[in-house]
């Protein structure tokens, strides 16, 4: 039974990962029309900038949970105005195209800098140790971990769906023209709301540094993933791809435990099934 | 400039200032030209309605003003400013507000986002209360999603949440399309309260019975020009043209 509740804790951390990342996902695809491929490098530059804000500045964990996301939110705001916002009515490929250059340059440039090593990142004092449960050991970091993440999950759906913010998000995800000839500046929110999804990768990318390490690749095994739980959780809905996220990290999880074999594909195999069954994805909006 | 400039009675002319006017206005979608030189006025407080056929170009005219249309040339000036390089967003913020032809009804928002959604850009909108006692269903109805409301619903939802902003010129099209003769008798006194209440409106119908309740001057739109324009005093002694024009 230990390690039935060890693979499920394992689970429940890749689940705040994945629930992140296709979260982000969720929100750039429904305003930009993009599939952003760069998602997996920018979780990557996420956790380098924790570990730079550390190694360069003296700056910790607790700062670089806040700090992380805004500096490469910024970053991810420029690629927006001076890359992504000329491909505005395009096809999806030509998004799909840039964002997969883009993500492939800036790994290349970490990995030449780095090579693909993990650097270590400590966890913070206050979250080390763990906590004996009665039926299993639980470390407090990846407990904050998974606690954090649904926070901040729940956050991001709360603005989306209950604030005035978030109905011109929603609304201009529907209609941006006549959001605009209401007279916001819909442009400015496009560059803000791919800003948003960017700081969630980037925060999800501090969140595993103490965890998996910080490395260039790190990213690239998460975003394929990731993509298949957005597939599978359907792109239109925010409360879908937290749900989503999670329930596939710990259906991961489990299938490591009753039958390892298939842990790495189990994800796949259902892409598939939803696919065949309902296209649009499990929550997912008919187009 | 064409005779229809002067298409005002003389008396209204010189009681009222130009609040509109679109000089030689010409649009395009992607390929096709649209417009072909527009050329009229609209005077503060008046209700102004354009007439003609599907594919006149009316929509477009709306649109141009809105400055929500791939490319546009001429000029239009609101109030003595010049629209023809502004962006939509600027536009809205001077006080103009189109209700379009779909009705734009969101299906992610409830009725109160929908309502609540255009920001206020100017004071001296119509406040909560005063919307629901020209639309008395809408608050009813404020928990509902967008599009669950019935036809009539959505399009006093699509005007209410233009009433709110302060926007002083309203650009109206087709408000009255496949609506219960009950609600368009509904629209047509909420235009009417609100010309009382110093708005000015630019109107766009196919239904000139309806048009004739509300309207104070016509113009007649053909192939992306305007070909004639009259007043309502005038409207029985043009009925011959106007069934000419509208071909029906």
């Amino acid at each position: 039974m230990q390690a039935l509740y060890a693979q499920l804790l394992v689970g429940l951390i890749n689940g705040s990962f994945y629930a992140l990342l296709s979260l982000g996902l969720a929100v750039i695809f429904g305003m930009l029309n993009i599939i952003n491929f760069a998602h997996g490098a920018l979780y990557m530059m996420g956790a380098f900038c924790a570990y730079f804000l550390l190694n360069l500045g003296g700056i910790g964990y607790w700062w670089a949970l806040l700090l992380a996301p805004i500096i490469v939110g910024i970053f991810g705001m420029v690629l927006e105005r001076t890359m992504l916002q000329w491909l505005a009515g395009l096809d999806h490929l030509y998004g799909l195209l840039l964002t997969f250059g883009l993500a492939l340059i800036i790994q290349g440039v970490f990995q030449n800098f780095f090579g693909s090593s993990g650097l270590p990142y400590a966890i913070p004092d206050q979250l080390r140790g763990g906590m004996n449960l009665g039926f299993m050991y639980l470390p407090v970091y990846r407990g904050w971990v998974v606690i954090f993440s649904l926070v901040v999950c729940l956050a991001t759906w709360f603005l989306i769906e209950r604030t005035r913010l978030g109905a011109y998000l929603r609304a201009a995800t529907e209609n941006p023209t006549l959001v605009r000839a209401f007279g916001i500046n819909v442009p400015r929110m496009i560059t803000l709301t791919y800003g948003l999804g960017v700081g969630l990768a980037a925060l999800a990318g501090v969140l595993s540094a103490p965890i998996n390490q910080v490395r260039p690749l790190m990213g690239e095994n998460m975003i394929i993933v990731v993509f298949a739980v957005v597939v599978i959780g359907g792109m239109g809905s925010i409360m879908g791809s937290i749900i989503t996220g999670f329930a596939l990290g710990v259906i991961e999880g489990l299938t490591k435990y009753f039958y390892p074999e298939a842990s790495n594909t189990v994800v796949f195999v259902l892409m598939v099934l939803v696919l065949l069954v309902k296209p649009t994805g499990l929550t997912g909006r008919a187009a | 400039m064409p005779e229809v400039m002067t298409a005002t009675t003389p008396g209204q002319a010189a009681a009222t200032s130009t609040i509109l006017e679109v000089k030689n206005l010409e649009s395009w979608y992607g390929e096709s030209h649209i417009l072909h030189g527009m050329n009229f006025n609209v005077n503060a407080g008046e209700v102004v309605t354009l007439l003609g056929r599907n594919g006149a170009g009316k929509t477009t005219t709306l649109k141009s003003i809105m400055g929500i249309i791939g490319k546009r040339t001429g000029s239009v000036q609101f109030n003595g400013q010049q629209l023809i390089r502004m962006t939509s967003d600027k536009i809205a913020r001077l006080g103009i507000a189109l209700c379009p032809e779909e009705r734009g009804i969101f299906a992610s928002l409830d009725v109160r986002e929908n309502l609540l959604l255009p920001p206020v850009v100017r004071p001296g909108g119509l406040t909560l209360d005063q919307i629901f006692e020209l639309f008395p269903n809408l608050k009813e109805r404020l928990k509902s999603q967008g599009t669950k409301l019935s036809g009539g619903e959505q399009q006093m939802l699509a005007i209410a949440r233009i009433l709110r902003t302060g926007a002083s010129f309203l650009m109206l099209d087709e408000p009255t399309e496949g609506l219960a003769p009950v609600i368009i008798q509904q629209i047509g006194h909420t235009i009417a309260r609100l010309k009382k209440e110093g708005f000015t409106i630019l109107l766009v119908e196919q239904n000139f019975r309806f048009a004739s309740t509300v309207a104070d001057r016509y113009y007649v739109v053909e192939h992306g020009k305007i070909i004639d324009g009259f007043a309502n005093a005038d409207l029985s002694a043009n009925m011959d043209k106007l069934h000419t024009y509208l071909g029906v």
